[in-house]
């Protein structure tokens, strides 16, 4: 039951922390954009695969980060919303209630 | 559509200067944000009589942004001027734009389905560029008070989305 009385038990924990350490190099991390006045702000973010964006929406207006290509996140008045960047790539996003409102996010494996 | 559009478009001809008594007396802030508040409950009470009409789900959907919008904003508007302790205050322009409001609703209300569809949304288009024009043109330069402008140039960017919405429903409709 105890793995520190057990060598191979020990060497094996070690062996599988060690890999895991190997397979995810760097914490997922989030990447904030604020919504003011109906603007994305910063209007271009960079992010890695796993992580996720939060859009904070400032505004007294529901919004949407809409992707081309369909996928879509709604951020409600003075709330937020988020998603998880699990492909890389280059996206162009726009609210698609208010397609003015433009933003770009480039995702690196 | 061309005959419908020439009210609201007379009316707005009145506030971009068409008349030159007008253009040479700039709206005051009370007016301004009266034009601007008038200009806000028009599209919610056109978009009422979309929800209330419409069967296609895009065009029900852009209506009841257009009233969340716009409700939303024109709170924002009355919070400021209670702030700023201005009245607004009526004007020939809110008159007019009222009034050819009122025209376009009764004539949108002989219509239903796909041409009641067509017609609602290719006015929002036309309604929004030409307040659209007016903002930029007439209200926020003459605008005094800071916040008020800052205010009329959210509105701006809000019509301006609109527009652009407006305009993509449209293109789904054909």
């Amino acid at each position: 039951m105890n793995a520190a009385v057990n060598p191979l038990g020990s060497a094996f924990l070690a062996l599988l922390l060690g890999t895991t350490a190997i397979v995810v190099p760097a914490r997922a991390g989030t990447i904030e954009v604020t919504i003011d006045g109906l603007t994305f702000a910063p209007v271009e973010i960079e992010a890695k695969v796993g992580d996720e964006v939060e859009w904070i929406n400032k505004d007294a207006l529901v919004h949407t980060a809409t992707m081309k290509g369909g996928t879509e996140v709604l951020v409600p008045a003075k709330k937020s919303g988020r998603l998880l960047m699990n492909e890389p790539g280059s996206f162009d996003y726009i609210c698609r209630y208010h397609p003015n409102m433009k933003g770009h996010i480039t995702v690196r494996p | 559509m061309t005959i419908r559009l020439t009210t609201a478009a007379a009316a707005l001809a009145l506030l971009l200067g068409g008349n030159s008594a007008l253009a040479a007396d700039k709206p005051t802030d009370p007016q301004i944000a009266h034009i601007a508040y008038t200009a806000g409950v028009i599209d919610v009470e056109a978009a009422k009589q979309a929800i209330a009409t419409s069967k296609n789900k895009t065009v029900v959907e852009f209506a009841e942004s257009m009233v969340r919008d716009h409700e939303s904003v024109n709170k924002q508007a009355l919070d400021l001027v209670k702030k700023l302790n201005v009245t607004p205050e009526d004007n020939d322009t809110s008159k007019a734009l009222s009034k050819a409001a009122e025209t376009k609703r009764s004539e949108l209300a002989k219509l239903t389905g796909a041409d009641f569809d067509k017609a609602y949304v290719e006015n929002e288009v036309a309604y929004h560029k030409q307040v659209n024009g007016a903002l930029e043109t007439l209200l926020i330069p003459s605008a005094q008070n800071a916040d008020l402008k800052s205010l009329l140039e959210t509105g701006l960017k809000l019509f301006q989305g609109h527009q652009q919405h407006a305009e993509h429903v449209a293109t789904e409709l054909k």
